[in-house]
């Protein structure tokens, strides 16, 4: 009995109905009789409070919207119950509680137009973005002082000496893995000594340098997005501008420089430790002397597959951290935009990795480096 | 789990004298001891006014208290429950029955002012209909001093004011007899603040909130607080009403209450009263005389 709420309709004497509500009318009880106080389809002239034991704003919100639906009036309300009723004056029905969604039908060609537009202006960004990256640069040459070799030291340090460990791990087992497959299908013709070429070529041309770029934009691409996009939403960039300073200059241009810098050795790491996985599978299961293997490489590989992996290097490193750095200066409003922009900045930065990867594969075939 | 407490301790509302009880808290961070040793006792019903300067820890008490930050020792008690020692099921008992207002509003950026509201509401009351639950999220936006149609909005689209008004309508959403502020004026203009003085006074009074608020706006000390508990060397050196305190010998209490901007704000509160008061001829005169000693003031700059 006690601890619920209830109601109960009396037939009064002199015609009117008088619904009574009895018991605790509060929030933790009110789910109970919501409902069928919502269902009475019983006409009534007084609500009765009288019974009422303790009742909060959502108990003289129920209470109200009764009586002003049945155009019944309140009676018997303790003070608090009519200070409570007094307070929600002045509310009604009618906003909707969530933001308006469109009909599906109006919602996707909307989506499409926006991805077209945006498309469009996010092309111009990137431009943009680079030709304010290329004035600054060449500001900071004109004025040489104003480099930031500090900062420069600081992201190599981020972007490569940290990034050795994982990489390095990486490019092991992807060398072990190539060696391992490559001997079970070479096996096949009886040429597994062949993956010795086959680890060796693939390694220095393509995988070391592509694996360690999307390396590289996980770790760092999304770093500096991320980075940056906080920098602009705590309004550091702003202060930078007001003191003076080209947060291109001191922000951009050393990211940039460091993942241009750093691409190559971590590229040509990648590529050593690749070999070193591979020739460890080739003495372990292939039989073929950890050094011979080695020795091999120099012999199958010719020179100009390094210089492949090597000049794409950099290119792959201004592109990932071009499309980082970018991402993270768009960041406007509200921190959601900073988890937005960080994917944004890695999935490009991949996504055109690998596409210039297929235009330098034909590229390198035609001038004769195949 | 909670659904398994019996019944009546869902709804009872706490009838002891102290809703909140500290005693012995001491909280450290590494070597930095933030509070040592620090008592405090809220009464039912009052606004208590926290104090301090910065880095007193007065966020970190309302944190320990709301169970955000495990204090290093102490024990606090709210509504006769520890929440130092209870189990997390246990304070779930507790955490429909307080609402707190954190200093930047902290809305949920991905709902909208209304869906903010209907948050706790679904957490701890599924049994409500959809229909009332909107409802309930109308209201309280109104209650809460914003304009109907801020119910759909996102945060995004509120200024710095009517995001607090809205994590106003959020911690009232239960409607809880304890409501936490932190520092609720910060970064309002004067009549914004006003304002929500006015409210935070309106709404204790009519829903019989007990009301634990940090702030360092002496007006609303002036106005709305019953007492004040002031935060010095990592504990509460006094709680009092602020005549009293401005009568203590400490000479933080001194420097912040008999400042510069401590006088106009107790000048302020002065003039108020007495123009309440204008019948009497010695309050209109005392008026007139002030009023004439601010335009010479200004004058004379």
């Amino acid at each position: 009995m006690d601890g619920l709420a209830q109601f109960e309709v009396d037939e009064g004497a002199d015609g009117g109905a008088t619904l009574a509500l009895s018991g605790p009318y509060l929030i933790s009880t009110i789910g109970g009789v919501d409902e069928d106080l919502r269902g009475l389809d019983r006409e009534f002239s007084k609500v009765d409070l009288s019974e009422v034991s303790e009742i909060d704003t959502v108990g003289a919100w129920v209470a109200c919207s009764l009586a002003t639906e049945h155009n019944a009036e309140i009676v018997g309300a303790s003070d608090r119950a009519q200070r409570l009723m007094k307070a929600l004056e002045g509310s009604h029905e009618g906003e909707a509680v969530s933001a308006p969604r469109a009909q599906l039908l109006q919602r996707v060609p909307e989506a499409i137009g926006e991805k077209v537009y945006n498309g469009r202006r996010g092309f111009m960004g990137v431009l943009g973005f680079l030709g304010a990256l290329l004035v600054a640069a060449g500001n900071v040459i004109r004025h040489p002082s104003r480099f930031r070799s500090l900062a420069l030291v600081r992201q190599m340090e981020l972007v490569g000496v940290s990034a050795l460990p994982i990489v390095g791990l990486m490019s092991f087992l992807i060398g072990v893995v190539i060696a391992q497959q490559g001997a079970v299908q070479l096996a096949q013709f009886g040429a597994e000594t062949l993956t010795v070429n086959l680890v060796g070529r693939i390694t220095l041309r393509e995988l070391g340098v592509l694996m360690t770029a999307i390396m590289v934009a996980g770790r760092s691409g999304s770093a500096f997005a991320a980075q940056l996009g906080t920098m602009k939403l705590t309004e550091e960039v702003d202060a930078m501008r007001t003191i003076g300073i080209s947060p291109m200059e001191a922000l951009v241009i050393p990211r940039i420089l460091a993942a241009i810098i750093m691409m190559p050795l971590l590229g040509f790491y990648a590529c050593a430790t690749a070999i070193i996985g591979g020739a460890v599978i080739g003495d372990v299961m292939l039989g073929i002397p950890f050094w011979t293997f080695l020795f091999r490489i120099q012999e199958v590989v010719p020179t100009y597959d390094l210089w492949v992996g090597l000049i794409k290097a950099p290119v792959f490193g201004l592109i990932v951290s071009l499309a980082g750095c970018y991402h993270g200066m768009k960041v406007e409003n509200d921190s959601e935009q900073v988890g937005l922009r960080t994917t944004m900045a890695v999935v490009t930065g991949i996504f055109a990795v690998i596409v210039l990867d297929a235009f330098f594969a034909v590229f390198f075939t035609k001038v004769g480096w195949a | 789990m909670a659904d398994d407490l019996p019944p009546p301790e869902r709804h009872e509302r706490f009838r002891g004298e102290y809703p909140i009880v500290v005693e012995g808290l001491v909280n450290k961070f590494g070597e930095q001891t933030i509070h040592d040793q620090l008592d405090l006792k809220v009464k039912r019903g009052e606004i208590l006014g926290v104090v301090g300067g910065s880095g007193t820890g007065k966020s970190v008490l309302m944190r320990s208290i709301i169970g955000l930050q495990i204090p290093s020792a102490g024990e606090i008690k709210v509504f006769g429950r520890s929440i130092t020692e209870a189990e997390p099921d246990e304070v779930l008992g507790v955490r429909d029955r307080w609402g707190v207002l954190f200093q930047g509003g902290a809305l949920f950026s991905t709902l909208t002012v209304g869906e903010n509201v209907e948050v706790p509401l679904n957490q701890f009351y599924p049994e409500i209909s959809e229909h009332l639950r909107h409802e309930i999220a109308r209201y309280k936006v109104v209650l809460s001093g914003l304009p109907e149609n801020a119910v759909s909005k996102y945060p995004s689209e509120l200024s710095g004011g009517m995001k607090k008004r809205a994590g106003l309508a959020r911690a009232l959403a239960l409607d809880p007899e304890l409501l936490f502020l932190d520092e609720p004026t910060a970064g309002l203009d004067p009549i914004g603040a006003a304002a929500f003085d006015r409210l935070t006074l309106e709404l204790k009074e009519t829903l019989g909130l007990t009301v634990f608020l940090i702030t360092h706006d002496l007006d609303t000390l002036h106005e709305i607080c019953d007492r004040v508990a002031v935060l010095a060397d990592k504990k509460v050196i006094a709680v009092d009403t602020v005549p009293n305190l401005m009568e203590l010998d400490h000479p933080w209490i001194q420097e912040y209450f008999n400042g510069p901007r401590g006088r106009a704000a107790l000048t302020a509160q002065a003039l108020d009263e007495l123009r309440q008061h204008m019948d009497r001829p010695i309050a209109a005169h005392a008026v007139k005389a002030l009023d004439k000693a601010d335009a010479a003031k200004d004058k004379a700059k």
